[in-house]
């Protein structure tokens, strides 16, 4: 079955579109179409958070509401879903609490950011749960402000997102999961004609026909990279394939030795597989773009888009993990960094699409670090991105994969710091120095925006010196000032 | 020499009970900010018809336009225009000092690389972004100078003359010392990244009339260069000003172009255009915080106090003047922040770049001053060995030592004891005990602390700039209007002048409505800019609401007897004698009896004057003082830096609103630790700006505020000068609070090698942290 419009959820309303660009955000959607002008436009890059929406969504038999960045979240992204935005919060001619506590704490001086906060605090209040202060810094985090310096949105979430929402969107939780049921049709999304179109398959087989009939389609999953191709590059993208509706792409699987992480799987679904795995896996995981990217971006993604930097990459490659593509019906496996060919390009062939991630996880004597540099902490890009898994006997480092990001065009492992290391005691006053020279044989970085190539070298040593200290029985309260394990 | 008085007896004359001000009122948008119902220029409905312009820029940064090929461009779809500077009817330039280097569209030269050559005028933004990259530019490229050492090395004349203030005979001084102390520091620009972007919605009128939506610090400049490039009088424009989202000094000049585009664009083809600028175009085509060298050369005694310093300042300004003027000499006035320089010489240089020309923010150059001081403080502990706290307390300015190095006598100087009061509740010498007990024992991980003052001269230098206007209606139901010529940007300044109006009619403060911004009402105004619009603002509307209040008052003593000065007016109402009558009724019984309900006032600001040539005088009305205390630990092996705790203690006066004030503490705190620590401007060697989008130019988070970020308003200092309700000016001088964070980063790199001043430059990255550790340690 092969559904011709587009379908969502707006002020209690369906709405069904069928006359859409492939690439139409839904940004200009709310505000050139719709009129809805509350939400802003600040950077159309998804990393102000000006424009952020909330979209509802049933999971796992609940519904969620997740903050996405409209600005970049293709509109065909929101089939199924309800669309709130910032108008619709207040009840009658009464605030929503999260917009009562923002005023009464004065959390709004230009207002400009305020409605796209407004939003992000409204699905921390629909969360339910009493929010800490960190919490809360990390669910804003994708949203900038100016004028205030955050303390008072920061109270505003402490004093309005305190335990099970009591709105009108709690009240009528029942009846909008009904209503978006009805919405939940299974069928193959088709939007457009053969030569400009939205496709959302709603199966992997639909999905390999699809991609076998437009091998020179656009793949999307989170559009969090894809989006900024369209209102950045002004990239025309004729054929647009979006994943998000594929049945049981997004998967996660936490066997004994491995979690398979399926290629729609966001990294908000993902966090808790990968942190079981090591709890520098929860502090990569949380400075990965922001509450909105995380909610859209992909693991398959982030994969499949080949970043030289590469949020999940090194650490995933120092893991070990392994990638599953299908082509067709052909399913093919191979270890994630071989994945990477050269900047830019990837082993992936027209058509072929990422299935799964499958991620080990550590033996008993293994011991796992990773470390990521960048000017800010949250919501940046690394300039560098360290990750290492060792196999420990004794005092003796068995094994080791280590491998980084921003290093080279691609995320990519360290052979010669690895051989470097292998066999070698962690006590032995001179591998720090034997892994600085080996370093230089692996890597001659780039000087960017980010850092120049002189420190990004240098820093890649002190976070493999930084892995041994700690390694070697050094708290982490004595070798770093943020991410204590 | 005069005594100061005592600030807390000038405190307690200037307390009268306020019943509307000095209340923490919330912001008046505040309801609309949080439901989205608070337009911005872009959320106005758009006109029928109305076009959307984007301009186009070449790929060279500097160098001779060969030839301009725009054929793809006007053939594009939804083109309706393309305008060139041959367009312009008037005068195609828009610079702010009326220097004639500003062309709204380059003029055959590339000045820098972003510079607008063409605007494609179209039906829709997207149409007009599309067509606006096909644009063909030939250039004939010159290597451009990019950095203040390239400028330094040019040999090219600067954008301005040199300056400087001179006072004994410094060099000799410095000869004479028995140990010379120096150094050069690196301070980097900064990008405003107001969260709304550059834009203007211009709609014709009849007969060459043309309002201008425009989001602005200074709507009467816009009007007037509006008015100039269409070659219109000024009585033709009209600039109008709700509020902006955010400005910080980026629109007090910059906004003017984008006007003028539109305007330009609605002139040509006679419907209403807007020009909104894309957020990368916005980072490139507009101008930023000045970046600073400022090289120093000083003596002191054995107890750290200065007697002789040399500092020289070199501002990168682009490639115009714009208002390098007084943000260069600003950085002059702020060289000594707090401390007595009793020989002195402070010279700057404003340097000639190919990169987009350097603008107001935040301190207007103020900041890059005090910096460059506060290195020379920490500079002399770490010489002397004494504590950095004990320097700065040694060479504040006190009895006997109270004259700038521009001849100001310092007067009712609150520092020391609002110091005294910070290094109390902040537990410093404490901190420092514990800080220093931590690094003995802490290879990798370094804690410093650091307690720095500001001191921050309120006026315009630019003396005729501190005037304001101010508009106000009584209506017959007792409603007000007020209108004045200070622009809202979210500092609160409206609600602080209506706060002002309330008091003075003794109504409440939902009874006053602040209306836009408009040169129609109150025209000629200064930008709304140097922390002084409340203090400008407020005057007028509290001279306009009197003179208003003073007419009802004699018509009240008219009709009821007794004095005019007796009546009251207080809760809504009007007493006079045994009679209380609500202030809308007798708005109305006055109208009936022909008395005027509505006044404009006007406020000059008394005492200042200033003697540039002989740089002498008084620029300041007064100055407003803070001071903070901040703690961090830093990662030597990476460079990383955490922020533990902050205490601020800052003066007010008798604040006005005390919640907009903290909120202006705390948000200047926050973007100037973004600027020191982490907000980097990286231009590449052809001139390009290579972080022009908040994926490469990192401005803070709520993670990067101190968990542990403690503020206090200065209790007691009152304001000896009559400014509004004794309040001070707070728009600026807290973002000179976080010198703090950069101090306490330099004593905890300063703890790996004792006596070595860190070569650390700002801002703080975690590059530049790593890279002051290999200096000290490689």
């Amino acid at each position: 079955m092969v559904r011709k419009h587009l379908h969502f959820f707006r002020k209690g309303r369906i709405v069904h579109l069928s006359d859409v660009g492939p690439t139409r955000t839904l940004l200009d959607h709310l505000r050139l179409a719709e009129g809805s002008i509350g939400t802003k436009e600040g950077c159309n890059e998804g990393d102000c958070g000006a424009c952020t929406v909330a979209l509802g969504r049933v999971r796992d038999g609940r519904l969620v509401y997740e903050p996405v960045n409209a600005c970049i979240q293709l509109l065909g992204m929101v089939d199924g879903a309800e669309v709130v935005t910032v108008e619709d919060l207040a009840d009658g001619g009464a605030l929503h609490p999260v917009q009562r506590a923002m005023v009464d704490l004065h959390g709004s001086q230009c207002g400009f950011c305020t409605p796209g906060f407004v939003m992000s605090l409204f699905t921390l209040y629909q969360a339910g749960r009493a929010a800490d202060r960190d919490t809360v810094c990390d669910w804003i985090a994708g949203n900038l402000c100016r004028c205030t310096g955050y303390r008072p949105i920061v109270d505003a979430a402490l004093a309005s997102c305190a335990g099970a929402p009591a709105d009108a969107f709690a009240l009528r939780a029942a009846d909008t999961a009904a209503r978006l049921a009805t919405l939940s049709d299974g069928a193959d999304l088709f939007v457009g004609d053969e030569a400009r179109f939205f496709a959302a398959p709603a199966s992997l087989d639909a999905l390999c026909r699809l991609l076998a009939e437009h091998p020179d389609a656009t793949i999307v999953a989170g559009a969090t990279d894809v989006g900024l191709w369209v209102t950045k590059q002004l990239r025309d993208l004729p054929k647009i394939v979006w994943l998000g509706r594929v049945a049981g792409l997004d998967a996660i699987e936490e066997a004994a030795a491995f979690i398979r992480i399926g290629a729609t799987a966001t990294y908000d679904a993902a966090a808790s597989a990968v942190a079981g795995i090591d709890p520098d896996l929860a502090t990569l995981w949380r400075r990965i773009g922001s509450k909105q990217v995380r909610v859209s971006g992909t693991v398959g993604g982030n994969i499949a888009n080949g970043s030289p930097i590469g949020d999940t990459p090194p650490a995933l490659i120092a893991l070990g993990a392994t990638l599953e593509l299908r082509k067709g019906q052909t399913i093919r496996r191979v270890p994630l960094e071989d994945f990477f060919l050269a900047y830019g390009r990837q082993d992936r062939a027209p058509g072929e699409v990422v299935v799964a991630v499958d991620v080990p996880r550590l033996g008993p004597a293994d011991v796992f670090r990773c470390y990521k540099i960048s000017k800010r902490f949250d919501q940046d890009i690394s300039a560098v991105m360290a990750a290492i898994r060792m196999t420990v006997d004794g005092d003796r480092i068995a094994g080791v994969r280590l491998a980084f990001g921003g290093m080279a065009g691609v995320p990519k492992r360290a052979a010669a710091v690895e051989a470097v290391l292998t066999g070698a005691s962690l006590g032995d006053p001179a591998l720090t120095r034997a892994v600085r020279a080996a370093l230089g044989q692996d890597f001659q970085p780039l000087d960017d925006m980010r850092a120049s190539a002189a420190y990004r070298l240098d820093v890649a040593g002190s976070l493999v010196e930084k892995a041994l200290i700690e390694v070697a029985g050094t708290p982490t309260s004595a070798t770093r000032v943020f991410g204590l394990r | 020499m005069r005594p100061l008085p005592d600030p807390v007896d000038t405190a307690a004359a200037v307390t009268p009970p306020l019943k509307v001000a000095r209340r923490p009122a919330a912001h008046d948008s505040a309801e609309k900010h949080v439901a989205g119902a608070a337009f911005y220029i872009d959320d106005v409905r758009e006109p029928a018809g109305t076009l959307h312009v984007v301009p186009g820029y070449a790929k060279a940064a500097r160098g001779t336009i060969v030839s301009v090929d725009l054929a793809a461009v006007r053939a594009a779809p939804g083109v309706v225009a393309v305008l060139t500077k041959d367009d312009v009817p008037g005068l195609n330039d828009v610079s702010p000092a009326h220097s004639h280097d500003e062309p709204v569209l380059a003029d055959g030269i590339i000045r820098f690389h972003g510079q607008p050559v063409f605007a494609v005028v179209a039906e829709t933004r997207e149409a007009a972004r599309r067509a606006a990259r096909l644009g063909l530019i030939e250039v004939a490229e010159e290597t451009p100078v990019v950095t203040i050492d390239e400028a330094l090395a040019s040999g090219r004349d600067d954008v301005l003359p040199p300056y400087q203030f001179v006072r004994g005979d410094v060099e000799a001084d410095l000869a004479a010392a028995p140990e010379l102390l120096a150094g050069s520091i690196r301070i980097g620009g900064q990008e405003h990244f107001y969260l709304e972007g550059q834009v203007a919605l211009a709609t014709p009128g009849e007969g060459g009339e043309i309002t201008v939506l425009t989001s602005t610090q200074h709507p009467t400049e816009v009007q007037h260069l509006v008015a100039q490039v269409l070659g219109q009088p000024a009585a033709y424009v009209v600039a109008e000003v709700r509020r902006m989202g955010g400005g910080f000094g980026g629109k007090e000049s910059q906004a003017t172009q984008w006007a003028a585009l539109a305007a330009l664009a609605a002139h040509v083809t006679g419907r209403p255009a807007k020009l909104r600028l894309d957020r990368d175009d916005d980072m490139m085509m507009t101008g930023k915080r000045h970046d600073f060298r400022i090289d120093w050369r000083a003596a002191v005694e054995p107890d750290g106090r200065l007697t002789a310093i040399a500092m020289d300042q070199y501002a990168r300004c682009g490639h115009s003047r714009d208002l390098s003027l007084g943000i260069c000499d600003r950085a002059m006035f702020h060289a000594d922040n707090a401390y007595f320089l009793p020989v002195v010489r402070i010279a700057s240089r404003r340097l000639r770049t190919d990169t987009v020309s350097n603008t107001a923010f935040r301190g207007f150059g103020g900041p890059q001053g005090v910096v460059g001081i506060e290195r020379v403080m920490d500079a002399i502990a770490i010489a002397t060995g004494r504590d950095p706290l004990d320097v700065r307390l040694a060479n504040l300015y006190g009895a006997g030592r109270d004259v700038t190095p521009y001849g100001q006598t310092v007067e009712h100087n609150i520092l020391p004891k609002l110091i005294a009061e910070l290094e109390a509740t902040s537990d410093y010498r404490a901190r420092v005990a514990a800080i220093d007990a931590f690094n003995a024992e802490s290879p990798i991980l370094k804690k410093g602390i650091a307690l720095t003052p500001v001191k921050f001269g309120i006026s315009f230098t630019l003396i005729h700039l501190n005037q304001a206007g101010a508009l106000v209606h009584v209506y017959l139901d007792g409603s007000i209007h007020l209108n004045h010529g200070g622009t809202e940007m979210g500092q609160g300044l409206f609600v602080k002048v209506a706060q002002v109006v309330a008091e003075v009619f003794g109504v409440a403060l939902d009874q006053v409505r602040v209306t836009a911004t408009t040169t129609a009402k109150v025209p000629n105004t200064a930008p709304t800019a140097a922390s002084s619009g409340t203090d400008l603002n407020g005057m007028a509307a509290k001279i306009a609401a009197e003179t208003i209040r003073g007419r009802l008052a004699a018509f009240v003593a008219e009709t009821w007897g007794g004095d005019p000065e007796a009546v009251r007016f207080e809760d809504g109402h009007v007493v006079a004698g045994n009679e209380r009558v609500r202030f809308g009724e007798v708005a109305r019984l006055a109208n009936l009896a022909r008395v005027s309900l509505s006044s404009s006032g006007f406020y000059a600001t008394p005492k200042i004057h200033w003697d540039r040539a002989n740089a002498t005088g008084r620029p300041f009305l007064y100055f407003a003082y803070g001071a903070a205390c901040s703690e961090v630990t830093i990662d030597t092996l990476t460079g990383e830096m955490r922020v533990d705790r902050v205490d601020v203690l800052h003066d007010c006066g008798a604040s006005l609103n005390p919640a907009i004030d903290i909120g202006q503490i705390e948000g200047g705190f926050v973007q100037g630790m973004g600027w020191l620590t982490a907000e980097e401007l990286v231009f590449d060697s052809q001139g390009r700006l290579r972080t022009h989008a908040p994926s490469t130019y990192k401005i803070p988070t709520a993670t990067d505020v101190p968990v542990d970020f403690r503020v206090a308003l200065y209790e007691g200092g009152g304001n000896p000068e009559d400014t509004i309700f004794k309040s001070k000016a707070v728009g600026e001088p807290p973002l000179m609070l976080p010198v703090s964070v950069f101090s306490a980063i330099t004593r905890a790199l300063a703890s790996l090698k004792p006596g070595v001043v860190p070569p650390l430059d700002a801002p703080a990255t975690p590059e530049a942290i790593r890279r002051a550790v290999l200096a000290l340690t490689g």
